[in-house]
């Protein structure tokens, strides 16, 4: 993996919120200021960590929503029990410090040379790393063709919606809307399952690679539907964030 | 409680460890199960956050922090990295 970025210590720094972005309802993206930022890749995390007066310290991770070389960026959804959502989503206003630590992991990456074609699959939130491999893609020049597919509850509940409504060329964008859809809506309403991956899927023969990610019933439902279907295991990376997200 | 990926612990990871280890190798002491660690079962709200194999549900590592200090069990693990 690349090399110096890795193998620097990992510590605790203070960020600047720069903008706040409304995705939907209930989803924030936050642009953050980082005076120490080393670059991350598409597909990286990063931690948050709140503390509050008496001392109570909540850590949580998010994915990294922009591509190596913007900004960096996360987008929140606000979970109602939540110890660290709703405060970056109600709370944080533009100016605001917040403490974080990364860009971590070295898994759930993808760069141009790791080819393709790309198969993404997204429930809910798990859309965030997925634009980061996408506006990568779109900035490095890569012509890797590319199949979303992005399983959400209500057309309300598609975050980036603009931006994916204007695919660059090469991509494709395949919505499902499981619980509710408006009037005329000619894409799919159903979950993401065996029998819609075999009619959106790039073919097992085309040696595709594919990144899944979601709520972990999500996530699990449709890597085990994709290896039965010919993928191979390591051709399929996950990334489950537990039952939190809407599909 | 479900279950994340070891994706979710790449940042306590690294502080144990001084490295990534998300796309490490990890092998089950218990079953033989070879895995990246990215691939783990994470249980984050356990006592301390426990990591499950995902073919035979062992306990492969548990990790709890008291204050600053973080106590590491990798008992579960034939290897790693």
């Amino acid at each position: 993996m690349a090399g110096t970025a890795l193998r620097r210590r990992l510590t605790w720094q203070v960020a600047k919120v720069s903008a706040v972005t409304v995705e939907t309802a209930s989803v924030r993206t936050l642009t953050l200021d980082v005076p120490d930022w080393p670059g991350h890749q598409a597909g990286q995390h990063l931690d948050i960590r709140l503390t509050d007066e008496d001392g109570y310290v909540a850590e949580r991770s998010y994915s990294i929503a922009s591509a190596p070389g913007e900004p960096v960026a996360i987008t929140v959804e606000r979970l109602d029990d939540g110890e660290v959502s709703p405060y970056l989503t109600d709370e944080l206003r533009t100016g605001d410090d917040l403490e974080l630590r990364g860009p971590i992991g070295g898994y759930f990456v993808w760069e141009p040379e790791n080819g393709g074609p790309l198969l993404l699959l997204a429930g809910g939130s798990g859309i965030v790393p997925l634009r980061s491999i996408l506006r990568h893609r779109e900035r490095t020049g890569s012509t890797v063709p590319v199949r979303l597919l992005y399983s959400s509850r209500t057309l309300n509940d598609v975050i980036y919606r603009a931006e994916l409504d204007q695919p660059p060329s090469g991509v494709e964008v395949i919505h499902t809307l499981t619980r509710s859809q408006p009037p005329g809506w000619s894409g799919y309403a159903r979950r993401a399952d065996a029998a819609l991956l075999a009619e959106v899927a790039w073919p097992a023969a085309a040696m595709p690679l594919a990144y899944v990610c979601g709520p972990t019933s999500f996530v699990e439902a449709v890597s085990q539907a994709l290896v039965q279907s010919g993928y191979p295991p390591e051709r399929v990376k996950t990334e489950r964030f537990g039952a939190t997200g809407g599909t | 409680m479900e279950a994340v990926d070891g994706n979710a612990i790449g940042g306590l990871l690294q502080e144990v460890f001084g490295i990534e280890m998300t796309d490490a190798a990890s092998v089950c002491e218990s079953c033989g199960a070879d895995r990246q660690v990215a691939e783990l079962a994470v249980y984050l709200r356990a006592p301390g956050t426990v990591v499950r194999c995902r073919s035979c549900d062992s306990v492969l590592m548990v990790f709890v922090k008291i204050h600053d200090l973080t106590c590491v069990d990798l008992l579960g693990l034939a290897a790693l990295g």
